[in-house]
C-alpha cells in the first residue's frame, strides 16, 4: 500500500505489545483521509481503543509508524479531540467550566474562552445548561457536554471511543444524527470506535473491520458519504444491505476467538 | 457518655427529625431528675440534672477557663494536623520515592495507642506542648490517609484527557514536574476535597480525644487546667456534680466541632457531590 497524499494520519505496520506481554495489535495498517467518518469495528478486546490511543499519542507503538503526512511538527495533540465511553466530566465544575478545560490547560483565560465555550455548547444544543453541574444532567446531555469539550479546540480529528454505548436507543439515535450534522458543519475527520454494527452502518463513510486479538484490519467497507442522512435511512434497503455485509464479515472474525 | 446529644438544630425538611430527638432527650433528662429525687440518691453518687446545671453556673469561671484551654489545644492540634497531613499527602502523591519511605512511619504513629505515648511526650516536652502534640498525633493520620486517597481518586480518563491537552511538549524533568503540579491543582485538588473533608470530620473528633487523653495523663503529674484535668480533679475530690458539668462541656465541644465540620462539608460540596445531598448530619 502506498501512502495516500491526502491522508491526515497514516498508521503503517503498527504493532503494540503491552508490558504484560499481551499483543494488542500486529501488522495494523490504516489511512485516515481528511473529511472521512471511519468506524473501527471488531470483536471485543481486539485493540480498537488502543488504535485511538496510539493516534492520540497517549500510547506509543512498539513497532511501526504513525505519520501525519499533511502537517509539520511532532506535536499533534492540539489537532485532536477525544471522547471517551464515559463522559468523564469533572463533577465539581459547571458545564461551561468543563468545556473550558482543554482551553484552560492551554493557558486561555475564562474571559477569552467565553465565546468559544458558548459556541461549543450551542453546537451540541446545550446553551441553556452552561451553569448546570454534571450531576444535574441526563446521560445523553453529559455525553453532549463531553463532545462540546472535545470540540472546544476545534480539532481536525475527533477520536471517539464507544461514546454512545451506555446510552438508551432514543438518545443514541439523536446523538448519531447530531454527530453527522456537526461533522458537516465543522468539516472535521472522525474516527469512531463502536461494537454496534448498525451504528457503524448508519454513521460511517468507511467501516474498517478488525480481527480478534492481535488486531489488524481484515476488511474495509465503503459506507454512505459523510453528511446528514435522509430521515428514512434506517429503514432503507441500502442500510439493511450494509448492515448485513458488516455482520457477515464480523461473524467470520468471531469463531477464531471462540473455537 | 451518658448525656445524649441534642438534635441538630439546622436541618431543613422533615421537622420530625428535629423534634423527635429533642423530645426523647428532654424525656431522658426528666426521668433522670425524677429518679434522683424519688430515690433520694445523694449527689456524690448521681447528681440531678438541675444540680449539674447549677454547678455549671456557679463554677463557670473555673470551668470556662478549662474549656478555653481544651478548645485551644483541640483546635490548634486540628489545624496543625490539617496543615501537616495535607502537605505530606501532597508530597507523597507527587513522588513515589517519598511515599514508600515515609508512609510506613505515619502508619506506625497511628496504630500506636496515643495514651501509651502520652507519658513519654510529657517527659520530653513542656506540658502544654506535649498535650498539643498528642492532639496533633491522633488527628494527623485521618487527614493524611483520606487526603491521599482523595488525591489518588481522580478519574483515569480525566488524567488521560489532561495528558492529551495539558502535558508539555518537552519531556524534560522540570516540564514533567510542572505538568504534575498542574494536574494536582486542576484535577487532584478538587477530586480530593470530599475525602479530605471526611478525614477532617474524623480528625476533629479525634483531636478532642487526643487533647483529653493527654490532659488526663498530664493531670496526675501536676499543673494543668483543661476540662479533662478538671474531671480527674473532681473525681479525687468526689465533687461529682462538677465532674458531670465538665463532662457536659466536653460533650458539647465535641458536638459543636462535629456540627461545624459537617456544615463546612455541606457548604463546599452541596453543588456537586452525592454525599452532600443526603441529609446525613
Amino acid at each position: 500500500m502506498t501512502q495516500l497524499p491526502s491522508a491526515l494520519v497514516s498508521l503503517r505496520d503498527v504493532t503494540k505489545v503491552f508490558p504484560n506481554g499481551v499483543t494488542a495489535l500486529a501488522g495494523f495498517d490504516l489511512d485516515i483521509v481528511a473529511g472521512e467518518f471511519v468506524s473501527l469495528l471488531g470483536p471485543s478486546g481486539c485493540g480498537k481503543s488502543t488504535v485511538l490511543r496510539l493516534i492520540a499519542g497517549l500510547a506509543q507503538p512498539t513497532e511501526g509508524s504513525i505519520a501525519w503526512p499533511g502537517s509539520t511538527g511532532d506535536d499533534h495533540r492540539g489537532e485532536i479531540g477525544f471522547v471517551f465511553q464515559d463522559p468523564t466530566l469533572m463533577p465539581w465544575s459547571s458545564t461551561a467550566d468543563n468545556v473550558w478545560l482543554p482551553l484552560r490547560l492551554r493557558g486561555v483565560s475564562r474571559r477569552d474562552a467565553r465565546d468559544r465555550i458558548a459556541e461549543s455548547l450551542a453546537l451540541v444544543g446545550l446553551s441553556d445548561f452552561a451553569k448546570a453541574y454534571p450531576r444535574e444532567l441526563s446521560g445523553g446531555m453529559r455525553m453532549r457536554v463531553s463532545i462540546a469539550r472535545a470540540l472546544s479546540l476545534r480539532p481536525r480529528l475527533l477520536l471517539m471511543d464507544e461514546p454512545f454505548a451506555a446510552l438508551d436507543e432514543i438518545a443514541r439515535f439523536r446523538l448519531n444524527d447530531d454527530l453527522l450534522r456537526l461533522q458537516a458543519e465543522l468539516r472535521c475527520t472522525i474516527v469512531f470506535v463502536t461494537h454496534s454494527v448498525y451504528e457503524s452502518a448508519y454513521l460511517s463513510s468507511r467501516i474498517a473491520i478488525m480481527s480478534g486479538r492481535p488486531g489488524r484490519i481484515v476488511a474495509e467497507i465503503r459506507g454512505e458519504r459523510p453528511g446528514e442522512r435522509p430521515k428514512d435511512f434506517r429503514t432503507s434497503a441500502r442500510f439493511a444491505e450494509l448492515s448485513g455485509r458488516i455482520s457477515q464479515i464480523l461473524l467470520q472474525q468471531t469463531p477464531e476467538e471462540r473455537p | 457518655m451518658t448525656a445524649a446529644a441534642p438534635g441538630p438544630t439546622r436541618r431543613q425538611g422533615d421537622p420530625l427529625k428535629i423534634v423527635l430527638p429533642l423530645v426523647v432527650f428532654a424525656a431522658a433528662i426528666a426521668a433522670w431528675e425524677a429518679v434522683v429525687r424519688i430515690e433520694g440518691i445523694p449527689p456524690y453518687i448521681l447528681p440531678a440534672p438541675s444540680l449539674i446545671a447549677r454547678t455549671l453556673v456557679t463554677d463557670w469561671p473555673l470551668l470556662s477557663a478549662s474549656l478555653l484551654t481544651t478548645l485551644e489545644t483541640t483546635i490548634t492540634g486540628l489545624v496543625l494536623a490539617v496543615c501537616g497531613g495535607v502537605l505530606l499527602a501532597v508530597l507523597l502523591s507527587l513522588s513515589k520515592v517519598v511515599e514508600y519511605s515515609l508512609y510506613p512511619f505515619a502508619v506506625v504513629l497511628q496504630v500506636t495507642p496515643v495514651i501509651a505515648v502520652a507519658p513519654l511526650l510529657l517527659i520530653y516536652m513542656p506540658q502544654d506542648v506535649a498535650v498539643l502534640a498528642c492532639a496533633w498525633l491522633v488527628a494527623f493520620f485521618p487527614v493524611l490517609s483520606n487526603t491521599m486517597l482523595g488525591l489518588q481518586s481522580v478519574d483515569r480518563n480525566l488524567m488521560e484527557l489532561f495528558e492529551l491537552y495539558g502535558a508539555p511538549a518537552s519531556r524534560s524533568a522540570a516540564a514533567r514536574f510542572g505538568a504534575r503540579l498542574k494536574a494536582l491543582w486542576y484535577l487532584r485538588r478538587p477530586a480530593a476535597l470530599p475525602a479530605f473533608l471526611a478525614g477532617l470530620r474524623i480528625a476533629g473528633g479525634l483531636s478532642l480525644i487526643g487533647a483529653v487523653v493527654a490532659e488526663m495523663a498530664a493531670g496526675s503529674a501536676g499543673a494543668g487546667s483543661g476540662l479533662a484535668y478538671r474531671i480527674i480533679e473532681s473525681q479525687y475530690r468526689l465533687n461529682i456534680p462538677r465532674l458531670f458539668a465538665a463532662l457536659v462541656l466536653l460533650a458539647l465541644t465535641g458536638i459543636g466541632l462535629f456540627l461545624i465540620l459537617a456544615w463546612l462539608n455541606h457548604i463546599l460540596l452541596r453543588r456537586w457531590h452525592e454525599s452532600a445531598l443526603a441529609p446525613d448530619i
